[in-house]
């Protein structure tokens, strides 16, 4: 087990590929398989923001709802025929969404951020719920009809859950790599050092405020590429994707996980899912369960399970 | 746009001021212990719902509202007590960040027990009878339970203030608040100190609970929509500062219950703009320092 993360840990993109390639044939169903995936992605793009940068969101649910409605209305509701054209449409909404709210959140530090993200969220939850005409207000949006996409001249239909998986995984690799530059680049070192001493880093010169800005962007694009990956698996947009609870779910998942750690998200992602789809079977607390576990992993393993494997906030 | 009668418009004004001081009482227990702390409560919200149930099962025992709102606020401060005590105590020295999201586990954990002890369905609670009715305020008739509730409101406020400006717990609050540091080398204990404001932010929270109950029933997530207006509340009005909670939470109040008489539709979104062009035009709140406690 050690050496696997030892393994792991000094081939990231690699490993991330061998251990998703062969996950969903160890899990007890494809679906959650999926699910795993695209929320470890969701948890990636928080982690980039808080594990990295030190910046905690509350609001993670706007950027992951404008990627799902962008996707979603695009296909839904303007009938785009392509899904590549979707998914930008998705990304754009978040990108634009991320550059427009980072820039007000910004404006503070520390502990205002929080709230400052969580109310902005809440904001485009209550346009999202009113907006009926586009995006089906409490009802979710429905009738997504998900393009076949072309691979090497053939047309390829998504609509097999092995299919779309692996759709999906090919999709989290370019992602999880993106990420991986991103966090070896001088720009990467930056971000740490913004969350190691701020002001230290402002004096060396480092202009602090476009770099978080841009943190926040990133930050943004991958909870958009989430979001719009999940209105494609449920061919559904719930008015929940937009509610601070989606928000919590993130912070939980990358706190399990280990915050800072390369694959911390993906592993919490994936214990939050398969706990949730075990207790869930026995008993309607489930947020009391995971509440209270939560609760337990702040107080006394703030690493998370991949940083306390791993041995550690710089162990990735 | 309705037709507009100057007696509507006066009792959409007093309506603004009964849910300002819903929003003032949250506010300054946020605030307060924000400011001496730099805890952000996330459990707030939880706690103000708490106090509404506590209402509920303590007039159902008693049958009395008055032994409710006493002891209500008391259950809700005595649970904040043992929440800094064992949960959040712990945390001191360690990111600002972490209380937060202990807090947050905490809320979920709070709103679940609620649902499972009192069920899913809002219970409503009774004014007295008492309160029950009208009172004819010369230009319209007004709930006298408002009525009240803006009294209770003004009191409250009033005694805190008599507490936090001339005794002297208070002076080492408002000096802990400025400079801790400071205060510890005065030889204060600064852990009693915050002890004691979390308990009284606590009980604030419950007071706006069981307040709000007669009014808006008692659900399990009656805090959670709140609590989020009530940071916003926070942020206009400057982290950490009393005055601010007031004048925020009161102007809050009114542009919340003007626009759900101009434009119902906007209501719940303008809490957030007024926020967004009071960051715009001053970043540190009405009433902020520039720099305070980031």
């Amino acid at each position: 087990m050690r050496r696997l993360v030892a393994w792991v840990g000094r081939h990231p993109v690699l490993g991330f590929v061998v251990v998703f390639a062969l996950f969903p044939w160890v899990v007890p169903y494809k679906s959650l398989a999926t699910q795993v995936l695209i929320y470890g992605l969701f948890a990636l793009g928080f982690n980039l923001l808080y594990g990295f940068t030190g910046l905690l969101s509350f609001g993670s649910a706007a950027y992951w709802g404008l990627g799902a409605y962008g996707t979603g209305i695009a296909l839904a509701k303007l009938k785009v025929t392509s899904l590549w054209v979707a998914l930008a449409a998705g990304l754009g909404a978040a990108l634009l969404g991320g550059a427009i709210i980072g820039f007000f959140c910004l404006r503070r530090r520390g502990i205002y951020f929080a709230m400052l993200t969580l109310a902005f969220a809440q904001l485009l939850y209550f346009v999202g719920f009113h907006l009926a005409d586009w995006t089906g207000g409490d009802d979710g949006l429905r009738g997504i009809a998900v393009p076949a996409i072309g691979v090497a001249g053939h047309r390829l239909s998504l609509d097999r859950s092995v299919v779309f998986y692996y759709f999906t995984l090919v999709v989290v690799v370019l992602a999880v790599a993106g990420l991986k530059r991103i966090l070896d680049s001088p720009f990467g070192a930056v971000l740490q050092a913004i969350r190691e001493n701020t002001d230290r880093a402002q004096a060396c010169g480092y202009d602090i405020a476009r770099i978080k800005h841009l943190s926040f962007v990133f930050y943004a694009f991958f909870c958009g590429l989430a979001g719009a990956l999940d209105a494609l698996r449920l061919t559904v947009v719930p008015i929940e994707s937009l509610h601070w609870s989606t928000s919590g779910q993130v912070v939980i998942m990358t706190l399990l996980g280990g915050a800072g750690t390369f694959f911390g998200p993906f592993v919490g992602a994936g214990a939050y899912l398969v706990l949730e789809d075990l207790i869930s079977a026995r008993t309607e607390s489930w947020p009391l369960a995971i509440g209270l576990i939560f609760m337990a992993f702040v107080l006394f393993l703030p690493k998370g399970i991949w940083g306390t494997l791993t041995g550690g906030f710089h162990g990735r | 746009m309705p037709d507009v009668s100057l007696a509507a418009l006066a009792a959409q004004i007093f309506t603004g001021l009964v849910l300002g001081g819903i929003f003032v009482l949250l506010a300054i227990g946020l605030s307060l212990i924000f400011g001496l702390m730099t805890v952000v409560n996330f459990s707030h919200g939880a706690l103000y719902m708490l106090g509404a149930y506590a209402g509920y099962v303590l007039i159902t025992y008693t049958g009395s509202f008055v032994v409710a709102l006493v002891v209500a606020p008391l259950l809700v401060g005595a649970l904040g007590l043992f929440i800094e005590r064992v949960l959040i105590r712990p945390l001191y020295g360690r990111s600002p960040d972490d209380p937060l999201l202990l807090t947050f586990g905490l809320s979920l954990v709070i709103v679940e027990v609620a649902r499972i002890v009192w069920g899913k369905i809002g219970l409503t609670l009774d004014p007295p009878r008492a309160l029950g009715g009208a009172v004819n305020l010369g230009f319209t008739y007004f709930p006298t339970y408002r009525l009240f509730v803006i009294a209770v409101t003004a009191v409250v406020l009033l005694g805190l203030w008599i507490f936090l400006e001339k005794t002297n717990v208070g002076l080492v609050i408002r000096a802990g608040s400025r400079d801790p540091l400071m205060v510890r080398a005065l030889g204060f204990d600064v852990g009693r100190i915050w002890f004691i404001v979390f308990g009284i932010g606590a009980g604030l929270a419950g007071l706006a609970g069981i307040l709000a109950g007669p009014m808006r029933g008692a659900y399990a997530e009656m805090g959670v929509t709140i609590i989020i207006e009530s940071f916003v509340v926070v942020v206009v009005g400057g982290m950490g500062s009393l005055v601010g909670a007031v004048v925020s939470g009161l102007l809050i109040g009114q542009v919340v219950s003007l626009t759900t008489f101009f434009a119902p539709k906007l209501a719940e979104i303008v809490v957030f703009i007024t926020m967004a062009v009071v960051l715009l035009l001053r970043p540190s709140g009405l009433f902020g320092e520039a720099g305070l406690l980031e």
